[in-house]
């Protein structure tokens, strides 16, 4: 092979003296498309070795995201559950009682009246109120018979717990007046009595008195402590003392508990406290006696199981984001391997015209690169994991978003992080050692 | 203007307690399109002469200049722009990326010299048409003999266009016959006028340069001119009598 040399005009250039070139100004950079291709290669030079050390980001970003998600899915529920009880919900129990110096247990001796129930309408921002009493009592449909909550309330009880109807209608102010004997059902006994045929119009019988069903509830699920919010029967308060719970001479007016609905927009702490006053005027407690009654406000319910949901959100996450730290000293580990490897090729960029800041980038991107393919795959694993979990286990999960960009961010800066000090590292070798490297 | 001016170049380094002289007082001067080569036992420190007159290291003391500036102070980046647009380098062992392909290999300066994509892959291409390996463009190092490979360092070196190029032992890692292709190969380029910097410690490689400078202890002790040996006609008359044997 004799060579023959021609070389082109532009290259030939007189041996005379003088010929200059206008003198070098500062080199520019590698565009950047070329050092993700760059990158890209030498990650593939060495597949097997990529691959595990994305493996690292990629099961950090995972994890992060299935935690996250299975975290706001569990908030999430917890919050329906409580939103089910109904909206700006006041709920009023038995307390202790102060009988003769002996405090008896909480709820151990009924003090609540109807007449506290109907009197509480007169705090401003209260708009539907309802004195109940529950009991548990068996209820037949001809053949079928079930035992479920018989529930005495007033008519605004379904305003107060935003009950919605599947089927007929609630029972009127009159109905309850005049203590008819009619029942609307929940959904799970409706569904236990009669099955799909309709439950409107049907005649039930509870301890052998006859009820009319008048209508079906819309389904709630469960609620907050895991009760079925639809095994219920709802009848007129006053036909349930009469006719299902039995007299009770002592306590003829007596009920289990009180519900409040709080005007929408209305400060329910502020409601709340007004009713409380109300209630121990009413109880006539003097100014250094204990309430002998519960008050709760279902949204201070709803704020500490949220709290609580929200706490074991970055539990679960902070343990995930271990991982993810874990990853990236994978990735410092690797890339520390790589360019103690490419020492000579380092030599070599930098004897043809690389700058530090040229190699720093290189090595950085391929750092940064290797992270976001793992944080990449990690992703789609994650939301993989978030369904699988939501289908196969029956977690309540909800992919959140930010989680998502915040793993993958998180991955970017592992890789920018810890692929700094071995970039660092290659931009400051010698190009003379390096090129002797062996 | 001369290509390469240095006065009482000088270079120290620290071993040990002390400093070792490495190279010491040189004062020179080469013309544009020179073919100079550098001998020198190892250790004479011809090795360091190529490594300051490549802008890959500093001087402790002295001047040189490069096309009119001196680049002695310059800081790195500095001295890696010089490089990239004034200088080619060949190397002993080739240092070839081995995962690019030949003319990746070659595009390499290009790439820090920030020219476009398009304009990169055709010059690239030119330059490994010119050095005899058109057809190979797209194999990898591996793919290529050892002197296909010097060849593709040739053409990485050349596509810049530089002033100089810089050789350390570019035949040292070929056999004697290889070795006279690329030696053929440099001195045609340096015909077109790019000048060689060559070092080596073998006599007969020495032969093709014009000039010749002899190192020891860190001293150029001898600068003589030399009429070169041409390595084309030589290559021919192997191929001659070896095919006259095989007639």
């Amino acid at each position: 092979m004799n060579a023959p040399v021609a070389l082109p005009a532009r290259l030939a250039r007189g041996a005379g003296a003088g010929q200059t070139r206008a003198a070098p100004v500062a080199a520019g950079g590698l565009d950047l498309l070329e050092a993700l291709r760059s990158a890209l290669g030498a990650l593939a030079a060495n597949k097997l070795r990529a691959v595990l050390t994305g493996l690292g980001i990629f099961i950090g970003v995972a994890a992060v995201i299935a935690t996250a998600s299975i975290g706001a899915g569990a908030r999430q529920q917890v919050l329906g559950q409580i939103q089910s009880l109904g909206a700006n919900l006041l709920v009023i129990w038995p307390g202790s009682v102060n009988q003769a110096g002996v405090r008896l247990g909480a709820g151990q001796r009924p003090n609540l009246t109807w007449d506290d129930a109907q009197g509480l309408l007169e705090v401003p921002g209260i708009v539907a109120v309802s004195g109940n009493i529950r009991g548990q009592n068996q209820v037949v449909a001809g053949n079928a018979n079930w035992s479920t909550s018989v529930q005495g309330s007033d008519p605004d009880l379904f305003a107060v717990q935003d009950w919605a109807l599947e089927d007929g209608r609630f029972f009127t102010a009159e109905e309850a007046r005049g203590a008819r004997k009619v029942v609307v059902l929940g959904a799970t006994v409706a569904e236990a009595l009669f099955g799909d045929e309709g439950a409107v119009g049907q005649e039930i019988r509870v301890r052998s008195t006859p009820f009319e069903v008048i209508g079906v509830l819309a389904r709630k699920g469960q609620n907050p402590m895991g009760q079925d919010q639809d095994d219920v029967a709802v009848i007129p308060f006053w036909t349930a003392r009469r006719s299902v719970m039995g007299a009770n001479r002592v306590w003829a007016r007596g009920v289990n508990w009180i519900s409040l609905k709080v005007e929408d927009g209305a400060d329910m702490g502020e409601a709340a406290e007004e009713v409380r006053s109300l209630m121990r005027q009413r109880h006539r407690l003097a100014a250094n006696e204990p309430d002998d009654f519960n008050l709760r406000n279902m949204s201070d319910v709803a704020a500490t199981f949220d709290a609580s949901a929200k706490t074991l959100s970055m539990l679960l996450a902070s343990a995930a984001a271990v991982s993810l730290l874990v990853g990236g000293i994978g990735v410092m580990n690797i890339m520390l391997v790589s360019v103690t490897e490419r020492t000579r090729e380092i030599g070599l960029r930098l004897a043809i015209g690389a700058r530090r800041r040229d190699i720093l980038a290189q090595f950085l991107i391929e750092a940064v690169v290797l992270a976001l393919l793992g944080g990449a795959v990690g992703v789609a694993a994650g939301i993989g994991l978030s369904h699988a979990l939501g289908r196969v286990a029956g977690w309540p999960t909800l992919i959140q978003m930010d989680a998502v960009a915040l793993a993958v961010g998180v991955s970017a800066l592992t890789g920018l992080f810890f692929g700094y000090w071995p970039a660092r590292r290659a931009a400051r070798l010698d190009p003379i050692a390096a090129l002797r490297h062996d | 203007m001369l290509l390469i001016e240095t006065r009482d170049l000088t270079k120290h380094y620290a071993a040990g307690e002390g400093t070792v002289a490495a190279l010491s007082d040189v004062s020179l001067a080469v013309s544009p399109g020179e073919f100079v080569a550098a001998m020198g036992p190892s250790g004479s420190g011809k090795s360091t002469f190529l490594n300051l007159i490549g802008c890959l290291d500093r001087p402790t003391r002295g001047a040189y200049r490069l096309v009119g500036e001196d680049v002695s102070r310059l800081p790195p980046d500095r001295l890696a722009g010089i490089r990239n647009r004034r200088l080619g380098f060949v190397f002993q062992s080739f240092n070839l990326l081995p995962r690019a392909d030949a003319l990746a290999n070659v595009e390499l300066p290009l790439v820090y010299g920030s020219v476009g994509r398009r304009e990169r892959r055709e010059r690239a291409a030119a330059m490994l048409a010119l050095v005899g390996l058109g057809e190979r463009m797209h194999h990898r190092p591996s793919q290529l003999s050892g002197g296909q490979q010097q060849r593709v360092a040739i053409a990485r070196a050349l596509v810049n266009e530089p002033d100089l190029i810089l050789a350390d032992e570019p035949t040292g890692a070929l056999d004697s016959r290889t070795g006279l292709e690329i030696m053929a190969l440099l001195q045609g380029m340096n015909r077109e006028g790019v000048a060689v910097l060559m070092v080596t410690h073998d006599a007969e490689v020495a032969r093709f340069a014009s000039r010749c400078l002899r190192f020891y202890d860190g001293r150029l002790v001898a600068d003589e001119a030399q009429a070169p040996a041409a390595a084309s006609a030589e290559l021919a008359a192997l191929d001659g009598s070896s095919g006259a044997h095989a007639a």
